[in-house]
């Protein structure tokens, strides 16, 4: 990956750090050289295109960048993309197959779970953090889980269902 | 929005970690879970020429019980983890019910105990309550270790005591003398928000008798507040209406609450003497059991 940065014309222009790290994104391995100040959410939409990620706030309010970090769904503008150096990260788009959306994704399609959907990916990767550590959540658990994602459409309702939907499904397929 | 331009290092050792503080002076910064520090540093409210990540230290994402009944959590310790402990559930009532009401699922994943307190917002919840609990920070620096009392550790809004290379590397909750009980109540206006009011009583009883009270408060002033008188009204006798009446006013009249967008003062103050009637009124019955 190529990195362009600003020419400042300044005595620093020329000084640019710039740290190179390996991490795994969606399954595939990358190498990339980054600024230190890139954030991860710049990596992934910028460096490698993955525009599934959203930018909602960038001040770590309201979820919409939310990916999973080694399992862990983090707030992705929260993260410095050099700190993904040997990790492995999920984003939306490693969630499908090619051929099949993942039962998160069919849940929120059968239970109409988004409007606008710009939250949806950061949703998404919420709740499936919550399904991997629990596959039976009440919709108790499946409201704390994702208290940190913010909606301004649904009024949660059917988020919520489209993830009950979701785990049921998942269990069915055992 | 991006933070200005820094150096970063990862060191794999503490003692690399201290070193690189050491030849990086003033303005460099530790990062743990960075999820005060980078927000800070993209809003360009800090801005560090060096970024020391001690992500890659191994040995400090522990929280654990010594023999002895102290309980020490590691600088790279999640709140995540402290939400989901066993052992706080069994062994730190205080603990444990704060861990759930920090920030929002996904900050817990990555945030620090430790950092937290280093951060230093007036607003932590993390500070009251190991405030409440008499707990201390252990640091490392060229000089060595030392440990300092949460009390001491916070010098004002976003300060601390740590000298430039040194790190603060766990922080320690002295054993109970007693059975412990209490607990964490914070009022948020929604999940994630700062406390409007955050109040942390830590009890240990002995019998009926309460041997030691800590009561510290969140969001009602410039700082964490302590309040000693409170803890006096409770100590050397069974809780009683009465006594937790007389705490939870020692306890409203040392807030220094400000009207803000949170609420009037007059409501904070209220909400303090709320707050530390029911912990300590869901606290009796325990006490009793233990008897």
């Amino acid at each position: 990956m190529t990195t362009v940065y600003d020419d400042l014309s300044d005595a620093e222009a020329g000084d640019v750090p710039v740290n190179r790290i390996r991490f795994t994104i969606n399954g595939k391995k990358k190498v990339a050289e980054v600024e230190p100040r890139l954030l991860l959410s710049h990596l992934i939409r910028r460096g490698l295109g993955l525009t599934g990620t959203h930018m909602g706030c960038d001040t770590t309010n309201c979820g919409a960048c939310t990916v999973l970090v080694d399992g862990r769904a983090i707030k992705s503008c929260t993260m410095l993309a050099v700190q993904a150096d040997g990790h492995e990260i999920t984003t939306v788009e490693g969630l499908a197959t090619a051929s099949e959306l993942h039962p998160l994704q069919e849940g929120f399609k059968q239970e109409h779970g988004l409007q606008c959907g710009f939250c949806t990916p950061g949703m998404m990767m919420a709740a499936k953090q919550l399904l991997d550590e629990n596959p039976a959540p009440t919709e108790e658990d499946i409201r704390w889980a994702l208290s940190g994602n913010l909606c301004r459409c649904t009024g949660y309702q059917n988020i919520v269902k489209s993830v009950l939907w979701a785990a049921d499904k998942l269990r069915s397929e055992g | 929005m991006y933070p200005s331009r820094f150096r970063y290092e990862a060191p794999r050792s503490l003692d690399a970690a201290i070193a690189l503080l050491r030849d990086g002076g003033e303005d460099a910064k530790v990062m743990a879970g960075g999820q005060s520090l980078v927000p800070l540093m993209k809003l360009r409210f800090a801005s560090p020429d060096l970024i020391v990540d001690i992500n890659n230290v191994p040995g400090l994402a522990y929280h654990r019980q010594d023999p002895d009944g102290s309980l020490h959590v590691g600088a790279l310790c999640r709140h995540a983890e402290l939400e989901r402990s066993a052992l706080l559930g069994r062994a730190h009532p205080t603990m444990a019910a704060a861990a759930p009401l920090i920030a929002d699922p996904l900050v817990r994943n990555r945030g620090t105990l430790v950092g937290s307190l280093c951060h230093a917002d007036p607003q932590g919840d993390w500070a009251s309550v190991t405030m409440a609990l008499g707990g201390s920070i252990v640091a490392q620096g060229p000089a060595g270790r030392r440990t300092i009392p949460v009390a001491d550790f916070v010098t004002g809004p976003f300060q601390n005591v740590l000298g430039p290379a040194e790190i603060a590397v766990e922080a320690v909750i002295p054993a109970a003398q007693g059975t412990r009980s209490g607990g964490y109540l914070k009022l948020e206006r929604r999940v994630g928000d700062f406390a409007t009011v955050g109040v942390a009583v830590a009890l240990e009883t002995s019998g009926t008798v309460v041997i030691r009270a800590g009561i510290a408060l969140t969001g009602v002033g410039g700082s964490t507040i302590a309040a000693p008188e409170a803890e006096r009204a409770l100590v050397g006798q069974p809780l009683s209406a009465d006594a937790i009446e007389e705490a939870a006013t020692a306890a409203a009249a040392a807030a220094r609450p400000k009207t803000d967008h949170r609420g009037s003062a007059e409501y904070k103050r209220h909400m303090v003497h709320t707050f530390v009637t029911r912990i300590l009124s869901r606290t009796e019955p325990l006490a009793e059991r233990a008897a």
